[in-house]
């Protein structure tokens, strides 16, 4: 897995590629803690147009990610999931919970 | 017509199955893809539709993850099996194509007592494996079996239920 940041405008978009799961997870709840806590984006972006699948443990990171948006004020956004991480975001029970866009564009937007 | 005798049963589906697949693997997190990647053309080649394929391979990655994480605390060196057979279950005079997942692994036995999923209305990271195992699979069943535990899992074609479902757990 892979993972990497860049800025347009006011957002922090972070785009991954491979699997989220229990072997990286916490790669990924690292960068999505660093830019909303350290960096005190106003917007974290994350990318998911090149992940393939997402276990338990990435949506952990996802819910930590969000949380921790909700505690400073910043707005956290998913784009681009595949049929398999909505699959696992309906079956817990969280697919209304997060601010999912299907492109980057909308994701970006005002 | 006929009147069935009171005592008369409805028989059982009669089920039977066949040896597909066996891997072993060490219990590093870096399998988990090994896995993933052996079911999907499996699972395609026994007929199970798109996201039936993609439930049995949630299913069967978070029960091993579960034994990573619980049965042997993260120890990255510790042996599982994964065993994978075909089941054709006869009942009514009709056939249904299924598959077989079973689990073995050498941790302490589980004390089913203790298992419970978390609440989802509960926001929070954690707790959400064994949901997805159960959502994802029509049976999940544990044994001990002599110093092993056993997880069974089981999927039949055309049963699911659709996705966020919570079917019951039910012995095959």
């Amino acid at each position: 897995m892979k993972i990497s940041a860049r800025r347009i405008e006011q957002a922090t978009i972070l785009d991954v590629t491979g699997n989220i799961d229990m072997a990286n997870s916490p790669e990924v709840r690292k960068a999505l803690l660093q830019e909303i806590r350290s960096k005190r984006a106003p917007r974290v972006v994350l990318n998911l147009t090149s992940v393939e699948y997402i276990d338990s443990s990435g949506v952990a990171s996802l819910i930590e990610g969000l949380k921790a948006s909700r505690e400073s004020g910043s707005r956290f956004i998913l784009f681009g999931l595949n049929e398999s991480a909505r699959e696992v975001l309906k079956i817990s029970r969280l697919l209304k919970l997060f601010e999912i866009y299907d492109d980057e564009a909308q994701a970006i937007a005002p | 017509m006929a009147a069935k005798h009171p005592r008369e049963k409805k028989k059982p589906p009669k089920t039977s199955r066949a040896f597909l697949l066996k891997l072993k693997l060490r219990s590093h997190p870096t399998f988990l893809c090994v896995v993933r990647g052996a079911l999907e053309p499996l699972m395609e080649s026994l007929g199970f539709s798109g996201e039936e394929n993609r439930a049995i391979i949630r299913g069967v990655d978070e029960a091993v993850s579960n034994i990573m994480r619980h049965s042997y605390r993260d120890c990255p060196d510790k042996p599982i099996d994964v065993y994978c057979n075909r089941l054709e279950r006869r009942a009514n005079g009709r056939s249904q194509q299924g598959v077989e997942i079973l689990l073995y692994d050498c941790g302490p036995a589980v004390d089913t007592t203790k298992i419970q999923a978390r609440p989802l209305d509960e926001i929070r990271p954690g707790g959400l494996g064994l949901h997805i195992i159960r959502g994802s699979m029509d049976a999940v069943e544990y044994t001990r079996a002599g110093r092993l535990n056993r997880l069974r899992l089981v999927k039949y074609v055309g049963v699911s239920k659709g996705v966020g479902a919570h079917p019951e757990e039910k012995p095959q």
